[in-house]
């Protein structure tokens, strides 16, 4: 199979999974005990009144109705309206997204190079009580919960230290504006990028002094399996004959360890950075709880106290399509890279 | 000859002999480590009303937020609750969670892992397709979607675990039962007139039970995890239970304050019990699969 009738292939087995999932989530929030209108009033409302509520929300439709209306707002980018105020759910999720963009990358960049760094360590004193206090670690951080970490880390280094912010993405009305010619705006959303493209260094800094705690607690939580990854892959690298035969050559230990045996980890690594996306979005959910970070995750669980089940619904459809198109394009790149794969 | 014993029988050695497993190294030492941290946690929880120096959920026992004294050894919380009976007492509700989760992962997952992938065919893709979906959504987000149309309570926070977990028994049992029904024992059943149901269960069952027992440990960690992640959102139990998780759901609040003995006892438990589990269940797959390990 070429890399062509690959990608395709593989776009296509997508496209099922995706309408599984919807559906999926429709179900829960239709069939489930009741209907979510009568839940979100807890049954103290009179009959007419909620009957007026569901035929603003569409929800008097039969379900198959409500169904089809579902998919095709969806292909239009229409995640539904909001039990609260009837506005529509796409708006507040493409406003809280880049929050949850920046936090998951900073996160995935913390999380890939403690893991790399340790699990390097890890194999290069194998079987000593620094390879077995990395192990331990690794497996310490599968069992610890993140909204604890980030308590931890919020009590440390924002209350006692004072070193950080405890929560918040910026200080209110330090927004940076990104990018401003004339008439001209771009800003991407994502704080640290925009207070570059606004060339303001105090607003640079404070972006980066927000995303720092709740971003390592993510990636620390995270880091675990790439430990273990780069730990394993290293020990079967290094006794392979073109890592010794670097090492004959007398090149430098780290140019032997990082430039030569690491680069046959890389491909192991994307891949489980893929894998890891879900996780990721699912930690950043409870990391942005408690550091009160102001994207999607704080939505949803703001929405939850609302009993707005529309809102809830519509944040869970937009993580899912995002989780199955991130795996595609992991899937797709690894298949470009490494010229073994075909499928 | 220790290798050639089927894998089915570690398990029923190991059982009486807990000594023995110190002997299997590293693997034995993480399961023992684990097995006495949760049988420990345990006990504590299940004698907690007869240990518990005040009711865990009585208010103003002592003065609000004080400190860690002799008094109270780990401190009072803002309702003036006393936290060291709230520890002890306060693993109830994960432990509930997080059997009545496992037994239903294993009443729902265990069959549908063995009968799929034996039938094979249409339903074998099927089944697949719709375990993969779920399998590949961030797990949290599920459950809570499931949870918030549930309502709060103990069974419907271990069903929304149960739903998002389901996916890794069937995922392991089918790889295994792929490679299993091609072996000549099973083919033999087959030769003999063994009816589908007789082999699955009776042949195929025994040999798979190993890699139950080590995907349902790590699913009582990540239940834990996920119980205590579902009540920190909002769709845990009412205040009127005591419950590690509420405490740091509501200790988060109380971080300005400086009063880290709410959060900190509270959160040092989960992360023990959890990890306690992680280690049995890490411990038990390298012991029944010591290829995957290294």
């Amino acid at each position: 199979m070429t890399l062509r009738s690959y990608v395709i292939t593989r776009i296509l087995l997508t496209i099922p999974m995706i309408i599984l999932l919807l559906t999926f989530v429709f179900l829960i929030v239709r069939i489930l005990p009741g209907d979510p209108a009568s839940l979100h009033f807890e049954k103290q409302v009179n009959p007419q009144l909620l009957q007026e509520f569901k035929h603003q929300l569409g929800m008097d439709k039969p379900i198959p109705v409500q169904f089809v209306d579902y998919l095709l707002g969806l292909l239009r980018g229409d995640f539904g309206k909001s039990m609260q105020d009837f506005s529509p759910v796409s708006q507040q999720i493409f406003s809280a997204f880049p929050a949850t963009l920046e936090l998951a990358i900073w996160a995935t960049m913390w999380m890939v190079s403690i893991g790399i760094v340790l699990g390097v360590q890890a194999s290069r004193h194998y079987n000593s009580a620094q390879d077995h206090s990395v192990r331990v670690f690794g497996i310490a951080s599968y069992a610890i919960p993140v909204f604890f970490l980030g308590e931890v880390m919020i009590m440390i280094f924002a209350i006692y230290l004072h070193w950080f912010p405890s929560g918040d993405r910026i200080y209110p009305g330090m927004t940076p504006t990104g990018l401003a010619i004339g008439d001209f705006h771009f800003a991407t959303g994502l704080f640290v990028i925009d207070s570059i493209l606004e060339g303001n260094v105090q607003k640079l800094v404070m972006s980066v002094r927000y995303l720092l705690l709740p971003s390592l607690t993510l990636g620390l939580v995270l880091c675990g399996i790439f430990i273990r990854l780069t730990r394993g892959n290293m020990l079967e690298t290094s006794q392979l004959d073109f890592v010794t035969a670097a090492r004959a050559r007398g090149l430098k230990e780290r140019t032997v360890v990082y430039g030569y045996a690491l680069r046959n980890a890389f491909l192991p690594i994307l891949t489980m950075m893929g894998l890891q996306f879900a996780a990721l979005l699912a930690g950043a959910v409870l990391t942005e709880t408690t550091f009160s970070w102001p994207g999607l995750g704080r939505f949803l669980v703001d929405r939850i106290s609302f009993r707005d089940y529309t809102a809830i619904q519509g944040v869970v459809v937009f993580f899912g399509i995002l989780v199955a198109v991130v795996s595609l394009a992991v899937d797709i790149l690894y298949a470009y890279l490494d010229p073994r794969i075909r499928f | 000859m220790e290798n050639e014993r089927p894998r089915g029988r570690i398990l029923v050695q190991l059982l009486p002999s807990l000594t023995s497993l110190a002997r299997r190294g590293l693997a034995g030492w993480a399961i023992l480590i684990g097995l006495v941290i949760v049988v420990a946690i345990a006990v504590m929880t299940v004698t907690s009303p007869w240990i518990s120096p005040y009711n865990p959920i009585a208010i103003n026992v002592g003065p609000l937020l004080s400190p860690p004294s002799f008094a109270y050894p780990l401190g009072t919380n803002h309702l003036g609750q006393d936290m060291l009976s709230r520890v002890y007492s306060g693993g109830v509700v994960m432990f509930e969670v997080a059997i009545l989760s496992v037994i239903v992962c294993l009443v729902v997952g265990v069959p549908i892992g063995l009968f799929a992938p034996y039938t094979g065919g249409n339903i074998d893709k099927g089944t697949s397709l719709v375990m993969d979906s779920i399998y590949a959504f961030p797990g949290l987000v599920l459950a809570i979607a499931i949870a918030a149309m549930l309502g709060p309570g103990v069974v419907n926070m271990a069903l929304s675990i149960a739903v998002v977990y389901v996916p890794s028994y069937f995922r392991i049992i089918r790889s295994q039962v792929l490679t299993i029904k091609e072996l000549p024992y099973v083919e033999a059943a087959h030769i003999m007139g063994a009816k589908s149901r007789n082999t699955l269960f009776s042949y195929i069952l025994p040999n798979v039970i190993p890699s139950i027992v080590a995907v349902a440990t790590i699913n009582f960690a990540d239940a834990i995890l996920t119980s205590a992640g579902l009540t920190f959102v909002g769709l845990g139990l009412p205040v009127s239970t005591p419950d590690w998780g509420w405490d740091l759901t509501y200790g988060r609040r109380l971080l300005t304050s400086g009063a880290w003995w709410v959060i900190a006892f509270p959160g040092l438990m989960v992360v023990l019990l959890a990890l306690g589990f992680t280690l049995m269940g890490e411990g038990l797959s390298e012991l029944f699969n010591p290829r995957l390990q290294k």
